[in-house]
């Protein structure tokens, strides 16, 4: 990681319309993303995660803050200027977004010509790219004849022609079915390994932060909630907005009714195989009832959570609490998100 | 009931309204496409909105576009007279109906480059295009298939309002249906007019239609 963020963000608002209708989109948001990272934005739609990344290459303008790339405050630069920024900052879409009447080779050509490449070196240029994303062949097709994945290959081609530091990724997978989703992010993956890309990825589906993102911020009424590595964050969320996101099936409740205690505890790879809940049933001599559970698989390690209750019993707590602690597990008290 | 000097006035008011047609449609679209595309890119949800040029320009188009043909036949005459030198024959009927038509083909335009995909044109802003080549690459290029239909109907209401201008002296098709058909009563003249018009309509929309079809690529 160097010291300057390739992408940063400042206090940024950003407010749609005026008066009593005012919306306000985005509130104080604060954001440094480093060289080689694959940064996720997840939340909810209408969270203003959409706004957010059409801040960063200023297709909307904030209403204040400032937005930084590689240093460099670009928040006020000129059409001329951010046109030239712009090709620095690769953009992918939910829906794709190609040029309908022009082939799979003309659409990568396209910010080429924007750029004035002339024409023979570009379709060298662009031949490569596609053999890099995995479409040869396809050079002659066009849009309508190609599957999603393949359109979004296509369109990830066309967003690295001009060699972007950093590729921004618009719920790109989100119209895409599992398989050709996971193929996209491999894909994505190793365009980050390879050539270095800084990603920056908005999504509202959970596995695709888990499977590539090193860190991750949660947007939640247009503000960032949370923001850690991902591990991090998926282990021990803080607030209600990624709890919610992060135990989707979790029922949120805002008033525990009855007696008794909600512990959520905490699996790593470590101790996710041994008999954790029978042995301390067992040692405390304490019933507790499952009220939810679920592991997950995140870069490799098995983690799970687990929601248990308690009798309302001082004693049986301190005595749970210590076990639990001995056995390393982590564990917080739940209020009202079971 | 048609000598051999009919024959000739049918075919020399042929090429008359073909000529008229043509000639007309194509100054129309050096006019109502520009016109069309500023429109498109001034309004609200354009690239570039200027309410004042998009309320201004919308204006004069649709004062243009609400009077009636034949009315701006007879009050255009004296800036026809100055361009074409005569208010008679095919080439004066082109000056009113290029002024008639090029507001109507930019709201044909306008229409048509609104129907491009929003994402598609975000997506080349976000690859670093300029307002021009956001129009001349993006939008012109994958409204094609829409422009096309749009430039056969313009050419048949063109034709139609080509006909019309018979009535003040502006030859062709229309001339010869209203001289003979109408003042003369012959019925089986005007007719035989009417029928070749509706067989030029006929051919100028299916040739539309077909290169619209041939160059989308959308289908297949």
């Amino acid at each position: 990681m160097s010291t300057i963020p390739t992408v940063e963000i400042r206090n940024l608002n950003k407010t749609f319309g005026t008066g009593d209708n005012a919306v306000v989109a985005l509130d104080n948001i604060n954001l440094s993303i480093y060289q080689g990272e694959i940064f996720g934005i997840i939340g909810l739609s209408g969270a203003g995660k959409s706004t957010l990344v059409r801040c960063i290459n200023l297709l909307e303008k904030p209403t204040s803050g400032r937005v930084l790339f590689e240093g460099v405050d670009i928040t006020d630069f000129t059409d001329n200027q951010l046109r030239k920024v712009r090709q620095s900052i690769g953009m992918i879409f939910q829906s794709f977004n190609l040029l309908m009447q022009r082939n799979a080779l003309d659409n990568v050509c396209f910010p080429l010509e924007l750029v004035g490449m002339p024409r023979k070196e570009a379709k060298e240029r662009v031949r490569e790219l596609l053999k890099t994303v995995g479409l040869a062949d396809k050079e002659k097709a066009y849009p309508a004849q190609l599957s999603g994945g393949q359109k979004q290959r296509v369109a990830i081609a066309r967003a690295l022609a001009t060699n972007p530091k950093v590729l921004l990724c618009d719920e790109a997978t989100s119209a895409l079915d599992p398989t050709t989703t996971q193929s996209i992010l491999a894909l994505l993956k190793e365009l980050n390994k390879k050539l270095g890309l800084t990603i920056i990825i908005i999504t509202h589906e959970m596995k695709v932060i888990e499977q590539i993102c090193n860190r991750v911020a949660i947007i939640a009424n247009s503000r960032i909630e949370e923001i850690g590595t991902v591990d991090e964050v998926f282990r021990h969320p803080k607030t209600k907005a990624a709890k919610k996101l992060i135990f989707p099936k979790g029922e949120y409740v805002e008033n525990i009714s009855g007696d008794g205690k909600y512990l959520r505890l905490v699996f790593d790879g470590s101790s996710a195989d041994r008999p954790i809940i029978a042995n301390m049933v067992l040692k405390c001599g304490a019933p507790v009832s499952i009220v939810y559970a679920n592991t997950k698989n995140i870069d490799g390690q098995v983690f799970g959570h687990m929601i248990i209750k308690l009798q309302d019993d001082d004693e049986i707590y301190r005595k749970i609490t210590t076990y639990l602690e001995m056995e390393n597990i982590t564990y917080s008290e739940e209020k009202d998100y079971v | 009931m048609f000598s051999e000097g009919m024959l000739l006035l049918v075919g020399k008011g042929f090429l008359e309204t073909l000529y008229m047609t043509i000639v007309s449609t194509i100054m129309a679209y050096i006019i109502g496409l520009p016109v069309g595309m500023l429109l498109a890119v001034t309004d609200k949800e354009g690239i570039r909105p200027s309410p004042t040029i998009n309320r201004i320009v919308g204006g004069i188009v649709n004062v243009l576009r609400s009077v009636p043909f034949i009315i701006l036949l007879v009050a255009v005459m004296p800036i026809t007279r100055l361009i074409t030198g005569t208010t008679l024959g095919s080439s004066a009927t082109v000056v009113p109906l290029v002024i008639a038509a090029a507001p109507f083909v930019a709201r044909l335009v306008e229409s048509s480059a609104k129907e491009v995909d929003r994402g598609v044109i975000e997506a080349s802003l976000s690859m670093g295009a300029s307002t021009m080549e956001v129009v001349c690459k993006v939008m012109l290029p994958e409204a094609k298939p829409s422009l096309i239909v749009g430039a056969a109907i313009a050419t048949t209401t063109i034709l139609s309002y080509s006909a019309m201008s018979g009535f003040v002296g502006g030859g062709g098709l229309g001339n010869i249906a209203i001289n003979y058909g109408y003042y003369r009563s012959q019925t089986d003249i005007m007719l035989v007019m009417v029928a070749i018009l509706v067989l030029i309509v006929q051919v100028i929309q299916e040739i539309g239609n077909f290169i619209s079809n041939k160059c989308d690529k959308r289908i297949r």
